[in-house]
């Protein structure tokens, strides 16, 4: 079954065509991913999935509703949540306080309510807490509960970013970019942890990755994006050989060479 | 020097000295207080315990219930035996609305990261919905009632002049927050002066705020019976909304509403993609700052018994502005210390320093310009106090900390959890 349908999307600034109609089919509680070089288009896809940006033309459905003309935090209420591809955390904000953040659409609580001190609220609260603790002890975070977010190492901000997008408990999770600037041992680390999260939350991952071992190792399917144009989809093994994806990473002549 | 220093390290790290010490404090200043005619320094020191009781290690609430108990009870009783006691007492309360307007303004400027040079212009609408019905202004323009209404509405009126400056704080928003940034800043600016130059202008064609004139005899609050006149009186009123404003303040900042502040504050794109609506966690930080300022311009009207737009000018946001900045933005008992030193600088300090040299002047026939007298230099006092802190002191007097949880109680409560989840589901295999 698809969980969400992109029906050719096109996305334009003034005179430069970012994405040019794009249509995809993402199965519920599958891993996919999106690949192509530099200046592909696969952020500006992501930012229209999440409302960042508008569609110039072509539908987002999301369980057959459309996404198109929401705002940002209606898209997140949807059930869709991401990570950035240059880490947006709260810096300012304790570690533990991020992934409360990423709870809010979730949480019954409200000010009124905590001003009055009004007893289920406070065990609102609490039960947030300890769930968030939960979060970090599971993307390894634990020890970092009262550190601020910026002054984390880069592999836990990322990591961070990943256990704050779980806390909004969403249906479908966009990564873009989430093993960037990783050494291999932290990719693995990752690897397992994507994997694990699928089955822990029944959620749809999408993920923009160029680290292909990775990419190759989690998709249930590929999407290839080249300067806004998909050029291929299909499954891993598909991907390796296809001709078009070859020519667009390397470059013409690469095939007929190998 | 050294040895002795590390001496009363020791002797102070223990909690009994410090009872002690803060307790010869207490008693040495106010001795200062009592015994010395027109002791300004004493009476300072004095409200410089609240300071050194916050850096204490005592329990929070001892903390507080000290705190309350020299502000309500001590400071005013040795005060009272004064010769200028209510001198006094009109610093306190003016420092009191200060620090209940600078709490509202970091709300924005702290919490929410909205910067916003307009802010007098609530307490200006707090004082004008006061003044116009407390005084005969309001008969000019109402069709129906009588007016001046009695002293006994002046409670009601805090709340009213909270309302009203929220919804301006509402009205200001919504075109406003399409702006970011710099922009923002020039935007409140602007509306700050429109709020002045209208309230100085609207006598005409409907006197509704009689113009440059201001609006005189403004009736005084009455509670049971008893007229509130004078600033001993009136400092009790501040306390108490000061009061209320921190526990306000403190409950919002670890609550849902506060983390979307911040969150919105430290990145806006990622608040969003939390699922956190921007425009209307901006404009609960804008009502609610305004909301503060509201009332305590209520109390200013009440206070002053006149109000005419020159108590409203860009200065006065300024100043609230510095008090954030100096104390520490976002920083609840920084931003009291800033409005507390700024207003003490500015009644006490520059006044003292500028008599004193006047005197001088006088005694020893030198001549000194009016125009260098510290007391006209304010804005060149202040802008240097902000350029240093700006140059060394970025996060202000008291910096911001972020409050933390107890991570062994959240160990403990999360294990428990897990336990309840095994029990539940191991229960629902056995049945």
């Amino acid at each position: 079954m698809n969980i969400l349908e992109v029906k050719n999307l096109t996305k334009q600034f003034g005179g430069l065509t970012a994405t040019s109609d794009i249509t995809m089919n993402i199965e519920k509680n599958s891993i996919t991913a999106v690949i192509g070089p530099n200046g592909a288009g696969k952020t500006t896809f992501f930012n229209m999935i999440t409302a960042v940006y508008k569609p110039t033309s072509g539908d987002i459905l999301l369980n057959g509703k459309s996404l198109v003309g929401l705002k940002p935090h209606q898209v997140s209420q949807f059930g869709i949540t991401r990570t950035f591809q240059n880490i947006r955390l709260f810096n300012d904000m304790t570690v533990l306080e991020n992934v409360l953040v990423g709870m809010h659409q979730n949480l019954k609580s409200h000010w009124v309510g905590t001003l009055l001190q009004l007893p289920h609220i406070r065990k609102i609260e609490e039960t947030a807490r300890v769930e968030a603790y939960d979060i970090l002890k599971y993307v390894g975070l634990e020890d970092y509960v009262n550190e601020n977010a910026g002054n984390l190492a880069y592999g836990a901000q990322r990591r961070l970013e990943i256990g704050r997008a779980m806390a909004a408990k969403p249906k479908i999770l966009l990564l873009d970019e989430p093993a960037a600037g990783m050494n291999p041992k932290e990719t693995e680390k990752l690897t397992n942890l994507i994997y694990d999260l699928r089955s822990k939350l029944d959620v749809t991952i999408i993920l923009i990755e160029h680290d292909m071992k990775l990419v190759m190792k989690i998709s249930d399917f590929i999407y290839v994006l080249d300067h806004g144009e998909l050029i291929a989809s299909g499954k891993p093994d598909e991907i390796r050989t296809n001709n078009r994806v070859i020519e667009a990473y390397l470059g013409k002549g690469a095939v007929a060479n190998d | 020097m050294t040895i002795l220093s590390a001496l009363f390290d020791k002797f102070a790290q223990s909690k009994k000295n410090q009872v002690i010490l803060f307790i010869a404090y207490v008693v040495l200043t106010g001795l200062g207080l009592f015994l010395l005619p027109d002791s300004t320094i004493a009476f300072l020191l004095l409200l410089f315990s609240i300071l050194i009781l916050y850096y204490l290690k005592f329990n929070l609430r001892v903390k507080w219930v000290t705190g309350i108990v020299i502000l309500a009870i001590i400071v005013p009783f040795i005060a009272s035996h004064s010769d200028s006691y209510q001198t006094y007492m009109e610093v306190g309360t003016l420092v009191g609305i200060y620090c209940a307007m600078a709490l509202g303004l970091n709300i924005v400027v702290g919490f929410a990261g909205l910067l916003d040079l307009g802010f007098i212009a609530f307490f200006a609408v707090g004082a004008y919905s006061y003044a116009i019905f407390a005084s005969g202004q309001a008969a000019k323009f109402m069709p129906f009632g009588h007016y001046p209404l009695p002293g006994g509405t002046f409670w009601i009126f805090i709340i009213i002049g909270a309302l009203v400056a929220s919804l301006f704080g509402i009205l200001l928003g919504i075109p406003v927050l399409r702006v970011r940034g710099d922009y923002l800043a020039i935007v409140t600016l602007g509306f700050g002066e429109i709020i002045r130059i209208l309230l100085n202008n609207m006598d005409h064609p409907l006197n509704i705020t009689n113009g440059s004139m201001g609006i005189a005899s403004i009736k005084p609050p009455n509670f049971f019976g008893i007229t509130i006149g004078n600033s001993s009186q009136f400092y009790y009123i501040a306390l108490g909304i000061f009061l209320v404003v921190i526990y306000v303040v403190r409950k919002l900042e670890d609550s849902k509403l506060g983390r979307s502040w911040k969150a919105v504050r430290d990145n806006e794109i990622a608040a969003q993609a939390m699922g956190i609506p921007l425009v209307k966690t901006k404009l609960a930080a804008f009502a609610i700052g305004a909301s503060f300022s509201g009332m305590m311009g209520v109390v200013f009207a009440a206070k002053q018994m006149f109000v005419d737009a020159t108590s409203f000018t860009y200065l006065e946001s300024t100043m609230v502005l510095v008090m954030v900045i100096l104390g520490g933005m976002g920083s609840v008992p920084g931003v009291i210390l800033g409005a507390a030193v700024v207003i003490i600088l500015r009644t006490q300090v520059l006044t003292n320093i500028s008599d004193w040299l006047s005197q001088m002047s006088t005694d020893y026939g030198i001549e000194i310009p009016a125009a260098l007298s510290p007391e006209k230099m304010q804005l060149l006092i202040f802008g240097l106090l902000l350029i240093i802190f700006a140059l060394y002191r970025t996060q202000g007097l008291i910096p911001h900390k972020n409050r933390k949880v107890d991570v062994e109680l959240l160990k403990k409560e999360s294990a428990a959890a897990a336990l309840d989840r095994e029990k539940v589901t191991s229960g629902g295999a056995d049945s």
